[in-house]
């Protein structure tokens, strides 16, 4: 495995709060991580660790094997960062918003109209920034972003106060830079995000990683109680107990021709977190 | 110097957009041109609003602009983009401090042709007003550095700015107010302004702005270090 990113032991404390403790993890190159946990779990921090914008206090991070606190500028370059305070010039124009960092980084017109047609802000170009909605806007930054071909991404919490579809939007932009080959890591509290868009996650609370894997396979590993789930035509739920016996009931059902649906009934991240913490994922 | 010209640009397309700032490169000129071509008052010195506003001029605008940019992009967080983006603070400085130090100059022109400068004359005010500028943007500067957006830096830029453009023209009227101007770059400004084809500056007018330019570096240095950019 290529790694893009790789946490060793990250801790940091704010005066006498220990935001994070002992962070370790790796990203492969291509793949999308991600990283969830409620409001005030550390997320933003570790993004701002990770990308040098804040010194640990102890441990180390190397993202594209360069130690995040010795990334040079131009090393800088190869990252896009998306944080949720990075705002936007708001008096400017979406097509000048994108031309001024193209001015930066040497990139031709072309591929500002290239970008805003990807992210469907292509109708809006002239549109002033502050005119534009919060969807809009996330897109922009998004724009931003990936303008010049970032080989690694960092979004912090790209969805966050999104209408569905407008996260639906900014998810599918998200999977086409992964298929480009690009490595995401992004922060999130949407569970169901994390499972539609990672290939690993971390479970973040109170600063310390409380489980880290694949989605399914975490949800696979917490499924102590094993049941199935059963939607009869009655309209009525039954759950039953996923084992030798259900086998004969499920049969029965089908016999009868009673059973509309039938699923083996897992956790989600959601469950799992509050499995792992108590707390709700969302909060 | 690709990047100081893109932030110039920047603050150039944004000036036209921006009317708190662009006000500032506007106001003075302007009302020196209407005072000038509409009052006049026996016995009122040659130039008289030309020299008084083109001092306010420099003790304000470039100040205030540059404390009103910077905090700006700091209270947005698009300064901190600009940086992720490798762009160095020395670059940002230069862009947005190139393109105050032009608009002013434009400003600058205006008070020439208005006062009707040529010569000799015109040189010295126009020196004058160069360094002026430079110095009112360093400590503009210096402020925007040290505020942490756009609230806080108002608060401090405005009593500033008053005492480094309004202590001139208070010093006509009053002696004690005049020693303590006589301490401001303006204020040795002013009095080379009003000098203007009648006498040649005095080792003051010099060593004050000269000791002004060397707080506002000292200062600039100490903020720089303190907050970064």
């Amino acid at each position: 495995m290529i790694k893009a990113i790789e946490a060793k032991n990250i801790c940091k404390s704010f005066w006498e709060k220990k935001v994070l403790d002992g962070i370790s993890f790796d990203v492969e190159k291509g793949g999308i991580c991600g990283l969830l946990g409620p409001s005030g779990a550390g997320k933003t921090t570790l993004i701002k660790i990770l990308t040098g914008q804040l010194e640990a206090d102890s441990g180390t991070s190397i993202v594209n094997g360069i130690n995040s606190n010795a990334l040079t500028g131009a090393e800088c370059r190869k990252f896009g960062i998306m944080m949720d305070n990075f705002g936007l010039y708001e008096r400017l124009s979406c097509y000048d918003n994108l031309k001024v960092f193209a001015g930066i980084y040497g990139i031709g017109k072309s591929r500002i109209y290239e970008i805003l047609e990807a992210v469907g802000l292509a109708d809006s170009a002239k549109k002033a920034a502050s005119e534009l909605s919060k969807g809009m806007s996330s897109r922009l930054r998004l724009a931003r972003v990936l303008l010049h071909n970032p080989e690694i991404i960092f979004l912090d919490e790209p969805t966050s106060g999104l209408d569905p579809a407008t996260a639906e939007e900014i998810q599918r932009l998200i999977l086409a830079e992964k298929a480009k080959g690009r490595t995401i890591f992004l922060t999130t509290h949407d569970m169901a995000e994390a499972e539609k868009l990672c290939c690993d996650i971390a479970l973040l609370n109170d600063g310390k990683i409380v489980e880290q894997g694949n989605p399914k396979e975490i949800c696979r590993r917490y499924n102590h109680r094993k049941m199935l789930k059963i939607h009869l035509k009655s309209g009525e739920d039954m759950e039953i107990p996923h084992d030798e016996k259900s086998a004969e009931i499920v049969a029965n059902l089908l016999r009868k021709g009673t059973a509309e649906t039938i699923h083996t009934s897992e956790p989600n991240l959601e469950a799992v977190f509050m499995n792992l913490t108590g707390k709700e994922l969302a909060k | 110097m690709r990047n100081i010209s893109v932030i110039f640009l920047k603050q150039l397309k944004d000036t036209f957009k921006n009317k708190a700032v662009l006000i500032q490169f506007v106001m003075f000129p302007l009302m020196a041109v209407i005072m000038e071509n509409s009052v006049k008052i026996e016995d009122m010195p040659e130039n008289f609003f030309v020299k008084l506003f083109s001092v306010m001029f420099v003790g304000m605008a470039p100040l205030i602009c540059v404390s009103s940019i910077i905090s700006e992009e700091k209270e947005k967080n698009t300064l901190r983009a600009l940086m992720m983006s490798n762009v160095k603070p020395f670059e940002y400085l230069c862009g947005i401090g190139s393109y105050v130090w032009l608009m002013c100059m434009v400003g600058t022109a205006v008070f020439a042709i208005c006062g009707k400068f040529s010569g000799k004359e015109l040189g010295i005010f126009l020196l004058i007003m160069v360094v002026g500028i430079a110095l009112s943007e360093l400590i503009g500067a210096v402020i925007g550095i040290f505020s942490r957006n756009q609230m806080s830096a108002t608060s401090v830029t405005v009593p500033v700015m008053m005492i480094f453009s309004f202590l001139p023209m208070l010093s006509m009227f009053n002696e004690k107010i005049e020693k303590i101007a006589n301490l401001t770059y303006t204020q040795q400004l002013s009095n080379v302004i009003n000098g203007l084809g009648n006498s040649s500056a005095t080792l003051e007018n010099i060593i004050v702005p000269a000791l002004n330019f060397l707080l506002a570096v000292v200062l600039f240095l100490v903020a720089f270090k303190i907050r970064g950019i």
